[in-house]
């Protein structure tokens, strides 16, 4: 079947695959959905584009079942439908893939798509089909590896792959490449054609305009919980959808270029740290030094011991030796978080919730979490500093422009991007000497991006050495002075940005200056 | 029409306390049915269980006898829950508390001074302590689970017990029974009223306000609490899970020692095989009906004291076994943790309308 015979086939008897009607979703007395209506016709890749906060997730979850809209109607296939909830969604051919899929590391590819089938299903006839659909659709999957050997990408796979062998009419994807290598993100999008060619809607969300405007045959432009425009991205400029997403044109970033390097405050030298369990990544000699004022970001496939290099840093795990981590000119290898915020060191970790903040506290209270015992601190005697706590976080939430229904909510129910720009700033308010930052804007809208990797460069220009860590190279090309690459627990040298190009930072990313590898430092440099 | 649970955007503040009010409702109406099965008017059994225990000063001051046990534990546990830590040992904590604590009077007996109570009282948490410290021990170090370690430690301190008052520690003048020498003067707590109600009480009157105020006011409450919440996001404030869980059973098991201890030189006057009907058991249901808040347990634990009293006044007027308490009790407990999945969840009706086009479950 081709992709227009599909069309006009279809369009006969149904226009539209999917209305949703004027809906209106509120919590409270917060409108996260204000008369919004989408329309999916089959076979089109629909884009979904809108800030944190928005109202692209809520309009998701009702599509998907998750939450039931306060008024306004579904229609499916020209009928009024009321999806209950996730399982209902799936009967009616409604695939979801989420930004944050969650499976067992410990079971096999097909034992964890069989655990979400809805019958008892036979594993070795699954295993049959979960090979005969992933070849079909050119998404490369084995079904009897085990999840915790796989990479990111591969494990979406097996979320897209769950989805398929259900037939869906509409594949809902959240940020799907948010967590993809380029490559593994153009492969995806083939599929996606494909799947579309085959008369499957799939209603598309990221933040990510350039690959909206080359995927998406159409896209629906939320704002504050309103449909501000229905556009053909093709027809559209990343400039001009991201006016449409923000409502003005982006804040594009000041990155002066730092003043000559001056003395380093974090020291990093020979640390070593063996693998923590089965699936940690060893940490190899590594070597590097942030000097006040400027940047230095860290390039890097996800897994190749970011997290890892992150926990040490913080404290959270601790060095072998003293000496492996210096601020300021003192050892703190072997002392623990609070000692080394106490040295004017912040941390920003990549996991927001449960990380980063605790999902059911109050804002306030996720104030007291990294800030109890540093900068005067809200614990004197013990006893708990609660009115320094709610300053803190009015003070917070307004600098950085954190969106909530009421004064101090708990962390759960904000959107990821208003989350994110309460953390950031929660330790920028600080103002520490040294910040250490791991994805500073993973799953991030555009505003708010811009507006973290600002406070980041302001920052480092106010005197203070900022590391960050980051799988998005734009980003890194964006605020730093100084790039360097890990991979495998190995870190390259650091590289001033300005000397290094995208095919160089690949080539490390790929390995290219590990000690058992082919290339030699010099040759990338 | 169809029954659904939705998820909450935010926990309701209402729901966790209006569920324990939810439980002991269903409690009471599946009691009374149970009551009617057995052929008994289930309002007048109700009425000799639940209320006629709480008409008379005497039945009052017994309650508290009863209750205060159940508190101070109740508190020490609660802290526990909170922190994810699983303390079910409470029971074997209080009997190595009341094993120790009695040392002083059974192997020093001639001692009499202010000293002697004040030993007994801190040899008594000190043993409750240590005896929970061996789960906590084997936790941090083997990664053993506590909730099976601190249970199966019960039995251990029950048969000690048994065997040193059968043996070693057997009242050589008791005509054989299986007691030990009986307390006097300053080896007994002060009493008050009628002479029933003991120090006990006060302790845990005293121990609940204090750790209301450690829990509301403190960084180490915020600890507790961020460890059971999310125990990623406590390392990431620079608080160790190792120290928690060993904090969190030094100070419930200490608190059970002591009530332990106060049982032994209290109501009891002497050490015999059995210290407690189950106080370290039922402290549990204190625990969660109290919201795991120390206040809350206060009330919890004189509402599971009155479960007690009634048992005993349903086992003379009704004719009915005391094991009925225990049977009020498990419900109580199974009836709050269903209600408690309405603090992240609320309960949806769906009707005709609303479900067409909505393939079945």
């Amino acid at each position: 079947m081709t992709t227009k015979s599909v069309k006009t086939g279809t369009a006969a008897s149904v226009d539209y695959l999917l209305e949703a009607r004027n809906i209106v979703k509120k919590f409270g007395d917060f409108a996260a959905n204000d008369d919004v209506t989408l329309k999916l016709v089959p076979g089109e890749i629909h884009a979904l584009l809108g800030e944190n906060g928005a109202g692209k997730s809520t309009l998701v979850k009702i599509i998907y079942g998750s939450l039931q809209p306060t008024s306004g109607e579904l229609r499916w296939m020209d009928t009024v439908t009321v999806v209950a909830n996730p399982a209902a969604a799936r009967k009616l051919g409604i695939g979801m893939v989420f930004q944050h899929f969650s499976l067992f590391e410990a079971l096999t590819v097909a034992e964890n798509i069989a655990l979400a089938m809805p019958d008892d299903v036979d594993l070795a006839e699954l295993s049959d089909r979960i090979a005969k659909v992933s070849v079909e659709y050119g998404l490369p999957l084995e079904p009897t590896a085990l999840v915790a050997d796989l990479s990111v990408g591969e494990r979406q796979r097996i979320e897209i792959v769950r989805c398929l062998l259900q037939e869906p009419r509409l594949l809902i994807m959240d940020e799907p490449t948010a967590v993809l290598t380029p490559q593994e993100a153009d492969q995806l999008f083939v599929t996606l054609n494909r799947l579309a060619g085959e008369g499957c809607a799939v209603l598309y969300i990221s933040h990510r305009l350039e690959e909206v405007k080359q995927l998406c045959h159409d896209a629906t432009i939320l704002r504050h919980g309103k449909v501000v425009a229905q556009v053909d991205p093709q027809k559209e400029t990343a400039a001009s959808l991201a006016r449409l997403m923000v409502g003005a044109d982006v804040h594009s970033i000041k990155a002066q270029k730092a003043a000559k390097a001056k003395s380093p405050v974090l020291e990093i030298s020979d640390l070593s740290l063996p693998a923590d369990g089965p699936f940690g990544v060893a940490l190899k000699n590594i070597q590097l030094d942030v000097c006040e004022g400027e940047i230095v970001a860290i390039a890097g496939v996800a897994g190749n011991g970011q997290s890892e290099f992150f926990d040490v840093l913080s404290g959270e795990r601790r060095c072998l030796t003293e000496d492996a981590v210096k601020i300021s000119g003192a050892a703190c290898g072997t002392a623990g978080v609070t000692a080394r915020r106490q040295m004017s060191a912040a941390f920003v970790p990549e996991e927001r919730l449960g990380h980063g903040a605790v999902p059911g506290f109050m804002l306030s209270e996720n104030v007291i979490l990294t800030r109890h015992s540093s900068d005067g601190g809200m614990a004197r005697g013990g006893f708990i500093n609660q009115t320094a706590a709610r300053d803190i976080n009015t003070r917070v939430t307004e600098r950085f422009d954190v969106r909530k229904a009421k004064a101090d909510p708990e962390a759960r129910p904000l959107s990821g991007g208003n989350l994110q720009k309460f953390v950031v700033g929660r330790e920028l308010d600080r103002n520490p000497k040294v910040l250490v930052v791991n994805q500073p804007t993973w799953g991030v809208d555009a505003g708010a991006a811009a507006l973290i990797r600002q406070a980041l460069i302001d920052l480092a220009r106010s005197g203070a050495c900022v590391l960050v860590i980051s799988q998005d190279l734009d980003e890194i090309f964006e605020v730093s002075d100084r790039i360097a690459v890990i991979s495998r627990g190995e870190l390259s040298q650091a590289y001033p940005a300005g000397d290094l190009t995208l095919e160089q930072i690949g080539l490390m990313m790929a390995g290219a200056h590990e000690t058992g590898g082919g290339q030699s430092r010099e040759a990338v440099a | 029409m169809k029954l659904i649970l939705e998820k909450r955007q935010e926990h309701s503040q209402a729901m966790a306390y209006l569920s324990p009010v939810i439980a002991i409702a269903l409690t009471v109406v599946i009691g009374g049915i149970i009551f009617a099965l057995r052929g008994l008017n289930p309002f007048e059994a109700l009425f000799i269980y639940f209320i006629e225990p709480v008409t008379t000063l005497w039945s009052l001051e017994e309650l508290a006898v009863k209750a205060a046990p159940l508190v101070l534990i109740g508190v020490g546990l609660a802290i526990c829950f909170t922190a994810n830590v699983w303390n079910i040992g409470a029971e074997g904590q209080l009997t190595a508390g009341a094993l120790l604590g009695s040392a002083i009077p059974i192997l020093f007996t001639g001692w009499q001074s202010p000293l002697t109570l004040v030993a007994m009282l801190v040899l008594g948490a000190v043993g409750g302590a240590l005896f929970a410290a061996i789960p906590a021990l084997l936790k941090n170090r083997f990664g053993a689970n506590e909730i099976l370690t601190s249970l199966m430690l019960v039995y251990v301190a029950q048969l000690l017990l048994d065997w040193l008052v059968r043996g070693p520690w057997r009242d050589p003048k008791g005509f054989n029974f299986p007691k030990s020498v009986t307390f006097e003067d300053w080896q007994l707590l002060p009493t008050f009223g009628d002479g029933r109600v003991h120090l006990g009480a006060v302790f845990a009157v005293i121990a609940a306000l204090v750790l209301a105020v450690v829990m509301a006011r403190t960084l180490k409450g915020f600890e507790v609490r961020v460890i059971g919440n999310a125990p990623r996001a406590g390392a990431f404030a620079g608080f160790s899970r190792n120290k928690m869980v060993l904090f969190c059973f030094l100070l419930s098991g200490g608190l059970a020692g002591l009530a332990g201890i106060c049982e032994v030189a209290g109501p009891g006057g002497h050490l015999q095989p059995n210290v407690s009907p189950g106080y370290g058991f039922t402290a549990i249901i204190v625990a969660f009906l109290g919201r795991l808040n120390p206040v809350g347990v206060l009330f919890a634990g004189v509402l599971l004291g009155i479960s007690y009293l009634g048992g005993e006044a349903a086992q003379v007027t009704l004719g009915i076994s005391d094991k009925m308490a225990q049977v009020f009790q498990g419900m109580l407990l199974f009836f709050i943790l269903a209600c408690d999945t309405l603090i992240l969840y609320r309960i949806k009706l769906l009707f005709g309308s609303q479900l067409r086009q909505v393939p079945a479950e």
